[in-house]
């Protein structure tokens, strides 16, 4: 039995790009924690493409895949008062749609 | 508490008097599972051994042969899953990303990293055996990223200023490892010597190895 083929939705974005990670509330199955929404950071490599998460945990195929991206923040863009180095990092996997270009 | 006359330590409370919602769901489903022939208990049985099974002495393995071999570190933090197949271990069911901690070089800083997961407890489980208690609590996977220093030190690990520390949150597909840094006096050392200052904590990122 074949299965049709759906290709993946096409890359917008490079490793070195700026993201601002949409500031968005939807219900349901979120993988975007809370506290990176709003904030901009640069993409630290390709992961591949993923059924979508938030369709999967419905039972949905979560097809087309979405590209995958670990972007880079720094944290004292995170969070204002961070106590650390001015160049400490959190870096996240966030999904393509949740990005727009900065 | 409670003492008997033979023997006076105490005995923890029993903890199998009331089933729990999940606890009743596994159950439930696990019998219909095997009562319809989906599974036998074996497999189930079999399953959870090989669960139990699972230790960070996995890991120490490929932390050590990295150490070793600078071209299998190489290839380690570019695709982390096949270099796991090349050294005959199980590839997993996620993408594995292998980050290094590295010493100053010149104009580049050291950098320290930690792994966490704020969204639950992901955690590489077939290269580390299942998660500590404390990895998949709120006060960890809250705190590591808004104050990870503070953290970093209630683990014993004070990091000067100067080191860039980096946060990684598995909030999707992929699985991390931190790939300590080799401590100096280890030179020579077998790959069996190395794996064994490799612990659990040393390779989420909350420890540095010690000789």
């Amino acid at each position: 039995m074949s299965t049709p083929r759906i290709n993946p939705i096409a890359r917008r974005f490079q490793p070195g790009d700026s993201v601002r990670v949409r500031r968005a509330d939807p219900p349901g199955h979120v993988r975007t924690p809370w506290y990176i929404r709003g904030h901009t950071g640069v993409v630290e490599r390709v992961c591949g493409c993923y059924p979508n998460p938030e369709e999967l945990a419905y039972a949905r195929p979560g097809l087309p895949a979405q590209p995958l991206y670990r972007v880079r923040f720094l944290q004292r863009e995170v969070w204002p008062d961070y106590a650390g180095g001015a160049r400490d990092t959190v870096d996240l996997e966030i999904y393509q749609h949740w990005l727009d270009p900065a | 508490m409670h003492t008997h006359s033979d023997h006076d330590h105490p005995h923890p409370p029993d903890s199998d008097d009331a089933l729990t919602y999940y606890q009743a769901m596994e159950i439930a489903v696990r019998e219909l599972l095997i009562e319809k022939g989906v599974l036998t208990a074996d497999e189930v049985r079999r399953q959870v051994e090989d669960m139990d099974n699972r230790t960070p002495a996995r890991g120490a393995q490929v932390v050590a042969r990295a150490w070793a071999d600078p071209a299998y570190k190489a290839r380690l933090l570019a695709d982390g899953t096949s270099a796991l197949e090349e050294i005959g271990l199980d590839r997993g069911p996620y993408k594995l990303v292998v980050v290094e901690n590295t010493p100053a070089v010149s104009d580049a800083a050291a950098v320290h990293n930690v792994i966490v997961c704020t969204l639950c407890s992901c955690y590489p489980r077939w290269l580390l055996g299942l998660p500590p208690d404390w990895y998949k609590g709120r006060a960890y996977r809250s705190r590591l990223v808004r104050e990870p220093r503070a953290v970093l030190r209630e683990f014993g690990l004070e990091l000067p200023e100067e080191v860039v520390l980096r946060v990684h949150d598995s909030t999707a597909d992929m699985r991390y490892l931190v790939l300590p840094a080799r401590p100096s006096g280890t030179d020579g050392w077998s790959e069996e010597r190395l794996a064994a200052i490799v612990t659990r904590d040393c390779m989420i990122g909350v420890a540095v190895p010690r000789t």
